[in-house]
């Protein structure tokens, strides 16, 4: 058990050990002792790099550091997402703050020999952009991917060992806690939130102070209440949630914590996706360690507070992203919403007053209580204060994850973040908020990124999934693809959800097919407009939301589709019409051999003809063509 | 009070109220079609949408709760088209086929979709074809026509607490069934048809015994018999449009003479004999040391359900049939000698507000000397089907009561007791009971035999009374998880003589066959309480009220010895036996 | 209860990982633990058969049109085994901005099974998956552990033969 004079002891012990990888170029004045290294190579262990082989990189760093004798100098540290996750596996080496990037296991010994024991840097794997004409590096947070943004919900991540509850400790970790609980009553606390402006950051951007305000006022049969967190994170294409668990997960444990106090409540579910195991098992030993610690269970702090967690794991369901859907499943049933009001935080778990926030609006909250509401509130935009964390995907150079200042432009986080378009191509659209968001088109690049602005444009936040498309994806697709996962994932309990999408993604399935009807945009946007009024759930009501917006800013596309049976984008498969190139033709029969339906004939030295009417158009004679003599 | 304005009417409703409540208290109608009162309050099918001023999203008026101030739409443009799209989109995954559906013309979908003025349907998407459920003797599960209302499963999982049957998947491909796609046949499912009671449409119906009577009837060798439950005769009027709880015992009769039945008697008889059984079968327990509480088994859903969820309680069931399993073992013994009919030519048919019966009749126990004790069981609905298909007049037949007429049943019976005619009735059988043993015990007559504190809607009711021999503790059941809770107090020590259980809440008069009522009318007049004034009423008219009374029985006992005796033994009890929740093998 | 009720047809070993499993998640009497047991047996047994949920129906005391409501609700429940190797493409949105589903179409075409489906031989079970979390790498396939980022149409062939 720690005692608040024992967090600050640790503190104060490991403090320089986080100044190291904090501030740029650093120096360590002293020998190389226990809690001093002369080193940290920061690994990213987030899913993408792990994917990547990271926990190799990391056996194989430890195991060459030993090899030349430097483990009591070099201290190799599994930290949490950098971000620049398209440059993944990243290496960080401080107190220089070299970048190294798509690091593989057989480039550590030349780490370690030539960086780390020689001292020459290894230019080859070194970030580009980082390495100046003069030799020297720049610092992280003025190239062009981290210059604008402000990490805050992701302070930690990459920063810190997130196994280690030390090193959390030591960057303010606990701090806010402590304070809410010896110097706060529970409504200041809740006055504070309030006034900061934070908005849920799970989609829906409701006041975070308010809802904890309407828990803390509502009355319960037992007086038990409880605080939750959604760590669903169903939306695909977005990975911001994982990376907060996987990189920093006791800000959760502080923060729900701190809600516990505010609202009156004792217990804490962590609702995570079963797909996330690497978040699940950080998680799971964050809460032992912190339990080891007494800053979870009876007294905690000395306080009198008593506090504990647990974590609930899903089991495949987008839907149970859905507030009360979370609820049924955390209480053992299939996860169906269930109409509101009553709203969880009157009555939620086990029908006890609930607060239910997202991740990140929980991996705000310690530095708002630190910082204070003021500062928060200088952050942001009028109505929408703070940050937001973005997954930036698809067709962008800089794939990976960013926290952005409310307000900053889309185009900022496209070309100057993001990295622009690969392959020279033209941006389309960006899709903000998955299944439930919209699209934005080019002539909107200059928007500022806000709940209402983006509402505005016939999209939404949404939990912050942002994927990049260009010239070559066709937008009725997309809407169709962002409709087949919601029929897909619809609870089935109302009609217009269950049966309405449905017969929406028939509609476009007969669309991309080439057979549109007449009036199949109208009844698209009828039966839209019907499922957003009628459905139980949010999941309902925003279903319709990408096929609306994609006919608002590309309609011509869905003409050419319906009436001109073509795909400008010629992404639709099934109206491409192959053919070859006769000048092209070698005669080498190799796109007969890949062809599964004998479409293609002819004899070797001679031009092949392609038969259309047998033509599945499944595209495999393109890439087996050596000469490129396929068209389409 | 809650003051609100619903489409200009202001209304106030006591704080609590939800939209519907209010609406209705103010004379709208909104439609509705999962809702159902105490059963399925989910706000699901989105066709009681209704609009409030300032909201962003229509809500359902069913759960939505009344709030000081609202401006309540119910027939905005907003909703109706809203509310028309919902049911289309309904319709499209259904199965269409009303005119060769057992609910055409009584089905609530299409009562809506008539009033919604639906014209044509803008999509048709492919439907996903179901297969039919009808390994069960008893019930019947057509997919294909459920709406996903869930009502049925409002019934089994909560009312019930039986959960046989849950949603399944998710999204377009939810439907409705057994775990693992088993017949409700291999699953213990106790054969109540509350299901049947609330759902909607043609999804669950009975099954059908209609055509195996007609057959019976048809053939002139057959001597064809019918018997009839008390609580047939108190709801068989709804089906021809009289109001909920009128006693027609002489129109039931006339049609069936009309029918073609060559004899009809009237299973209160038989309830009559089972008092006798039972009285008897109490008392040697209570005497002899013998396993208490003693349980009714008059009821085949609630045996069902104690055989597969409870059967280490078997020992306290009677050994008694139920009361048309014994009257089908005396008339093909006792009656086919009187009458001098080869046994073999009787076909007994029993009309039964229930739909568990059909699975009783063909347990194998329900025999004597290789013969079925009763070869059909049609429910108050069938009958009425029946009587429709024969274009019976139903306004003209006969309901003097007058034991010469032909709206009287026939000898040998004669007419049953008073206590008979409660059986149909939660605590009747207690009722009807009491009324002999009490006289048996004290040796005298009473003259006040209305017990009533057995009577009413509690599903658990516990009453005393002191007798010679013994104070005489007991309860009341009805509804199977009731008869859960009953158990529960027994395990924990809570010690009882008798205890009549009764599968359906309410009794039988609420049975799985009796004439379904809609939604909206169950939520506006007490259905039970209804047709229970009228059993009672029934009671009340009889000259003879004590089942010891009746003549018929008394000379039967004059002829076959004592109750519990041999030959009783023989025609009237049976044995009970444990049954598998959930089977040891399943044919996946 | 008697007692061949849970173990009659589940095979004495299994029932007793079973019950460990629910003792674990402290399940006995407590039906919201059933989310976790299930998850649990799932990862011990592959998948959940009739066997595995009657037993925990009987030993939670929850109905098993319940449980099995519940199993089929989610999509990481599976009622049928797996194969040997499991693979799953990701079919989210990063991923397929960049061709997934020709990736999972080729997949399909080679391993002679549709997405869902196990391949007679019990080889291949293939599984279209939510989004993983790999984004940097898209287009990204799993086959049990292991992971195929920035796959390439032509490499599909390449991989599937480590595993015949």
């Amino acid at each position: 058990m720690k005692t608040i004079a024992d967090l600050q002891a640790i503190r104060d012990k490991i403090k320089t050990r986080i100044l190291m990888r904090k501030e740029h170029g650093y120096k360590h004045e002293g020998p190389a002792s226990e809690t001093h290294f002369r080193s940290h190579v920061m690994v990213c262990a987030g899913t993408g790099c792990v994917a990547g082989s990271s926990e190799f990189i990391i056996s194989k760093f430890n195991e060459e550091v030993a090899k030349h004798g430097l483990q009591d100098d070099i201290m190799v540290v599994r930290t949490g997402c950098f971000g620049l996750c398209a440059l993944g596996p990243i290496v960080i080496v401080y107190p220089e703050g070299v970048f190294y990037s798509m690091v593989t296991v057989d480039d550590v010994p030349e780490i370690v020999t030539e960086h780390l024991k020689n001292g020459n840097i290894v230019k080859r794997l070194i970030y580009a952009e980082t390495l100046c004409k003069d030799e020297h590096i720049l610092p992280l947070d003025e190239v062009g991917f981290y210059k604008k943004q402000m990490r805050l919900a992701l302070r930690n991540c990459g920063l810190i060992d997130p196994e280690c509850i030390d090193e959390y400790i030591a960057n303010d970790g606990y701090v806010a806690l402590e304070k809410c609980l010896t110097e706060k009553k529970p409504s200041d606390v809740i006055d504070i939130v309030k006034a900061s402006g934070l908005r849920g950051r799970g989609g829906a951007g409701f006041p975070t102070g308010l809802k904890w305000e309407f828990a803390a006022k509502s009355q319960s049969d037992d007086g038990q209440k409880f605080v939750a967190c959604n760590a669903d994170e169903g939306d695909p294409g977005a990975f911001m949630d994982r990376s907060v668990l996987e990189g920093d997960p006791h800000v959760i444990i502080e923060s729900m914590a701190i809600a516990a106090y505010a609202i009156g409540g004792n217990h804490g579910y962590v609702y995570v996706r079963a797909e996330y195991p690497i978040a699940l098992n950080r998680l799971q030993k964050a809460i032992d360690d912190a339990r080891a610690y007494g800053l979870l269970g009876k007294n905690i702090l000395g306080t009198g507070f008593d506090f504990d967690m647990e974590i609930r794991p899903g089991a495949g369901a987008f839907v149970c992203g859905e507030e009360t859907a979370l609820i049924r499943s955390i209480e053992g049933n299939r996860g169906e919403p269930r109409p509101r009001p009553p709203f969880p935080a009157v009555k939620g778990i086990f029908g006890k007053p609930t607060v239910l926030n997202n991740v990140e609006t929980y991996a705000n909250i310690p530095q708002i209580i630190l910082n204070g509401a003021e500062w928060f509130q200088g952050i942001g935009t009028e109505k929408s204060k703070g940050t937001k964390v973005f997954a930036v995907g698809g067709k962008i150079n800089n794939v990976g994850l960013v926290e952005v200042p409310m307000g900053i432009t889309l185009r900022e986080v496209i070309y100057e973040i993001g990295g622009g378009i690969p392959k020279g191509k033209e941006f389309k659209a960006a899709q903000t908020g998955g299944p439930s968001g919209g699209c934005i088109p080019a002539q909107h690049l200059d928007a500022g990124i806000d709940f209402e602005s983006l509402t505005a444009l016939g999209s939404m936040m949404g939990s912050g999934g942002l994927i990049v498309m260009d010239e070559d994806n066709c937008m009725v697709d997309i809407a169709k693809f962002f409709l087949e996962f919601t029929v897909d994932e619809s609870c089935g309990k109302c009609p217009p959800c269950r049966i309405g999408t449905k017969r929406m993604y028939e509609i476009l399935e007969r669309i991309t097919e080439g057979k549109g009807e007449k009036d199949d945009i109208e009844k698209l946007e009828a039966l839209a407009k019907s499922i957003q009024t009628s459905a139980l759930c949010a999941l309902g009501q925003t279903a319709p939301n990408p096929v609306l917006s994609t006919i608002k800013y590309f309609r011509d596309e869905y003409e050419a589709h319906v009436c001109d049976k073509k795909c400008p984008a010629g992404a639709c498969q099934a109206m491409a019409k192959y053919g070859i190139t006769a000048e092209k033709c070698k005669g080498c029969t190799l796109c007969v051999k890949a062809c599964p339906v004998g479409a293609i004939t002819g004899e070797r030295k001679a031009v092949h003809v392609l038969d259309a009417e047998k033509c599945i158009k499944c595209g495999a004679c393109v890439p087996a063509c050596p000469f490129k003599a396929i068209y389409k | 009070m809650i003051n609100l304005t619903i489409d200009g009417k202001k209304v106030s409703v006591p704080a609590g109220s939800t939209i519907l409540e209010a609406a209705r208290k103010a004379d709208v109608n909104v439609p509705t079609l999962c809702y159902m009162k105490g059963v399925n309050e989910i706000g699901a099918c989105r066709i009681c949408l209704i609009e409030v001023k300032g909201g962003r999203v229509l809500l359902a008026a069913c759960v939505a709760p009344a709030n000081e101030g609202m401006e309540v739409y119910t027939n905005s443009p907003k909703v109706r088209e809203a509310r028309k799209s919902n049911l289309e989109l309904i319709l499209s995954e259904h199965d269409r086929s009303c005119l060769t559906c057992v609910r055409n013309l009584n089905c609530e979908l299409q009562a809506i979709a008539r009033d919604l003025n639906i014209e044509e349907l803008p999509f048709e998407g492919k439907r996903i074809e179901h297969e039919i459920d009808d390994l069960s003797p008893s019930i019947v599960r057509d997919n294909n026509k459920c709406i996903l209302c869930r009502r049925c499963i409002g019934m089994c999982k909560n009312i019930q607490e039986t959960a046989v049957i849950d949603a399944q998947n998710r999204g377009i491909l939810t439907k409705i069934g057994c775990a693992f796609d088993a017949s409700l046949d291999e699953i213990a499912c106790v054969m109540c048809g509350q299901c049947i009671n609330v759902c909607p449409t043609g999804a669950l119906y009975e099954k059908d015994h209609i055509n195996r009577v007609w057959d019976a009837l048809s053939c002139p060798d057959t001597h064809v018999v019918v018997q009839t439950a008390p609580a047939v005769r108190v709801a068989l009027g709804e089906e021809f449009g009289m109001p909920i709880g009128t006693s027609v015992t002489g129109q039931m009769v006339h049609a069936l003479k009309r029918l073609g039945f060559d004899k009809v008697f009237d299973t209160n008889t038989a309830a009559d004999i089972t008092i006798m059984e039972e009285g008897t079968e109490l008392i040697d327990r209570v005497r002899n040391n013998g396993t208490l509480p003693l349980f009714t088994s008059c009821s085949p859903g609630w045996v069902k359900y104690l055989e597969s969820y409870h059967p280490e309680f078997i020992p306290n069931l009677s050994s008694c049939k139920s009361p048309h399993q014994k009257f089908g073992a005396l008339i093909k013994s006792y009656y086919a000698e009187k009458a001098g009919i080869d046994p073999k030519n009787i076909y007994v048919v029993s009309v039964m507000p229930c739909s568990a019966k059909k699975y009783e009749i063909q347990r194998p126990e329900m025999s004597v000397d290789g013969l079925r004790d009763v070869d059909a069981v049609l429910t108050t609905r069938e009958l009425a089907r029946m009587i429709k298909t024969a274009r019976l007049n139903w306004n003209s037949l006969c309901s003097c009561n007058d034991s010469d007429c032909i709206c009287a049943f026939d000898n040998p019976f004669g007419e049953a007791s008073g206590a008979g005619a409660i059986f149909g009735v939660t605590g009747g059988v207690t009722e009807a009971a009491l009324r002999t043993v009490a006289e048996l015990l004290t040796g005298k007559r009473a003259e006040d035999i209305e017990f009533t504190d057995t009577r009413g809607k509690d599903g658990i009711k516990e009453y005393t009374v002191r007798l010679p021999e013994i104070t005489l503790k007991g309860a009341v059941v009805s509804g199977t998880a009731n008869a859960k809770k009953m158990l529960e107090k027994i395990k924990n020590g809570e010690e009882y003589h008798f205890i009549e259980f009764m599968g359906c809440p309410g009794g039988c008069i609420m049975g799985g066959g009796q004439p379904i009522v809609d939604a909206l009318a169950a939520a506006e007049c007490d259905v039970f309480a209804l047709r229970a004034k009228a059993i009672y009423g029934v009671d009340k008219s009889l000259p003879v009220r004590r089942s010891h009374e009746n003549p018929f029985i008394k000379k039967l006992y004059e002829e076959i010895g004592e109750p519990g005796g041999d030959r009783a033994h023989q025609l009237f009890h049976t044995a009970y036996a444990a049954k598998e929740k959930y089977p040891a093998e399943l044919h996946i | 209860m008697a007692k061949n009720e849970t173990t009659g047809i589940l095979a004495q070993e299994t029932a007793e990982l079973l019950k460990e499993i629910i003792l674990k998640h402290n399940g006995y009497g407590r039906r919201d633990a059933i989310m976790a047991v299930l998850n649990d047996v799932q990862a011990k047994l592959g998948y959940l058969p009739y066997e595995a949920q009657r037993y925990i129906a009987v030993e939670m005391d929850i109905p098993l049109a319940e449980i099995f409501g519940i199993v089929t609700f989610y999509s990481g429940f599976s009622l049928n085994p797996v194969g040997k190797y499991k693979i799953a493409v990701c079919m989210g949105t990063a991923c397929y901005v960049k061709d997934a589903h020709k990736i999972l179409a080729k997949i399909e075409q080679k391993c002679g099974i549709k997405a869902g489906e196990t391949s007679e031989d019990g080889l291949f079970t293939i599984v279209a998956t939510r989004c993983i979390g790999a984004c940097g790498l898209a287009p990204v396939i799993t086959i049990n552990e292991n992971v195929y980022g920035k796959l390439h149409l032509e490499d599909v062939d390449k991989v599937l033969e480590k595993y015949k």
